[in-house]
């Protein structure tokens, strides 16, 4: 069933995922754990507890220099003049024309270093693109593709911070959340983030490769008592969608733009000039013609990633993401409309198969955990 | 695992014929390949089926997976619990997880379906 996993990629635990069972997929050139036990389970485990991801396969970008800040505010959206050190934000490259190269996380480590968390299928073109930015800049900046000098876990759920805790003498509880600190975790250094993208309070820790199986290993023996499960990223797609964050190829590519995304509040038009900002500008003015916008099913059936939507007998949009969401017991995704349609309570039919299935727009997100600490935008 | 009067097929179907009557489901290695099913749509009663065609769907979390007819017959019945437990495909495969009957109109036909010996070989090798 699964193509050749010779020729795909692998993280530095693709032994241990394998040793330990977990189904093995091909994703985006990367052969990774799709689920451990399974994926309604691992969501769950998330949503209640407490779960460990290998997500070595995302990209890490080092942009350094005396024009580092200068370089990471041409292509990004968000305003990284606003970081202070030890802070991250949410943020989004753009072609010129004002669609998605890529969404990221910017982490100001200092006032000439900046450290980018990239998609992994869209590392290298990412790394280009900013390199290619910076040398028709003129800026004064190093960009470094450094991904390979980086494993990464996320440690997600209510309970994560207990768990990582007694592994670290950082005081976790110092560090709130969009932010990090560079320290230790088990005695290997660590660049330790309260980030994640479950919708849940946690940790996304950056550290060496050579250090990722023995700490694999420790954070999963810190926290069995608490219940913690290795988790694969098919509870990490169910967990991102039920919080409606965007995957790119999904909710964003080339040729959507934040404000069809419902990433408005990403974009800062007044922070300066920056690349895409232009036709955001242009856009703006002239008015988006459709948005993004969440669905739940009514009918018996799920619409997924690219079936039609339609709307009083007329295609009206696509499925970007659906499925079930595990802890909410619906079929939901999230979908592209006509903007006089993207509001909650519009009838859909989605198409299934050929046959047309009853569904209703609904606000986004969908799951908001109860007590979140005030994300720093 | 896999039951002696099944026979099987590499789509990862079962078939159990008593009485002129096939009794279908996906094997035990499909639910697992699959993972947690969710949602399965059932044939209607009296729909015609031919071997080899698609006639059920079974989606787990992440995808919807075409059910392929090992036999060619009427759909005479279809189990309904699954509508409300789909994940008792992935509890009993063989066995409370049956998707439908089929009347069988071409009996010889399943002569040419894989033995359990000849399933599981299959298996190995896939």
């Amino acid at each position: 069933m699964a193509g050749s996993s010779e020729t795909l990629k692998r993280t530095p635990l693709n032994t241990v995922h394998r040793r330990a069972g977990a189904k093995m997929v091909d994703f985006g050139g990367w052969d990774m754990p799709v689920e451990y036990r399974g994926v309604l389970a691992e969501h769950q485990t998330v949503r209640r507890g407490v779960g460990l991801f290998d997500v070595s396969h995302m990209g890490e970008i080092v942009v350094a220099g005396p024009d580092a800040l200068k370089l990471v505010q041409w292509v990004t959206v968000n305003d990284a003049s606003k970081l202070v050190e030890g802070q991250a934000q949410y943020s989004a490259l753009l072609y010129e024309h004002g669609g998605f190269v890529d969404d990221i996380l910017v982490h100001r480590v200092s006032d000439h270093e900046y450290f980018l968390c990239v998609n992994a299928s869209n590392q290298d073109k990412d790394f280009e693109h900013i390199l290619r930015q910076a040398q028709a800049k003129k800026f004064d900046a190093m960009v470094e593709d450094a991904g390979s000098r980086y494993a990464q876990l996320a440690i997600q759920g209510p309970r994560a911070t207990e768990i990582l805790q007694p592994l670290t003498a950082t005081d976790l509880s110092t560090i709130k959340r969009y932010h990090f600190r560079d320290g230790s975790v088990s005695g290997s250094p660590a660049r330790i983030a309260r980030t994640g993208y479950t919708g849940e309070d946690g940790w996304e820790i950056y550290i060496t490769p050579d250090e990722s199986e023995r700490l694999w290993g420790e954070i999963l023996s810190a926290g069995m008592a608490a219940g913690i499960e290795p988790c694969g990223l098919g509870a990490r797609n169910t967990l991102r969608m039920e919080s409606a964050m965007p995957l790119y190829g999904h909710e964003i590519d080339a040729s959507i733009t934040p404000w069809e995304a419902g990433l408005d509040w990403i974009v800062k038009l007044d922070k300066g000039d920056f690349l895409g900002r232009d036709a955001l500008v242009q856009q703006k003015e002239k008015g988006i013609a459709r948005k993004l916008i969440g669905f739940e099913m009514k009918g018996r059936g799920i619409g997924r990633d690219g079936y039609e939507v339609w709307i009083n007998g007329v295609a009206a949009g696509w499925v970007t993401s659906g499925g079930p969401a595990p802890a909410l017991d619906k079929n939901i995704g999230m979908c592209y409309l006509p903007l006089e349609q993207a509001v909650p309570g519009q009838s859909l039919e989605i198409m299934i198969r050929g046959r047309g299935v009853e569904a209703v727009t609904v606000p986004l997100p969908f799951y908001k955990r109860a007590n979140p600490q005030k994300a720093q935008a | 695992m896999y039951p002696e009067n099944f026979r099987y097929t590499k789509e990862h179907e079962w078939v159990k014929v008593e009485d002129g009557v096939g009794t279908i489901g996906i094997t035990f290695h499909a639910q697992k390949e699959l993972g947690d099913i969710v949602y399965v749509e059932l044939p209607k009663i009296g729909t015609i089926v031919e071997q080899g065609k698609s006639f059920a769907v079974v989606e787990s979390v992440k995808a919807a997976s075409e059910i392929y007819a090992p036999v060619s017959g009427e759909v005479i019945a279809a189990n309904d619990a699954l509508a409300n437990a789909p994940e008792t495909l992935n509890s009993d495969p063989h066995g409370e997880g049956w998707i439908a009957k089929i009347k069988l109109s071409v009996p010889d036909e399943v002569n040419r379906l894989l033995s359990p010996t000849d399933y599981q070989s299959y298996l190995g090798a896939e």
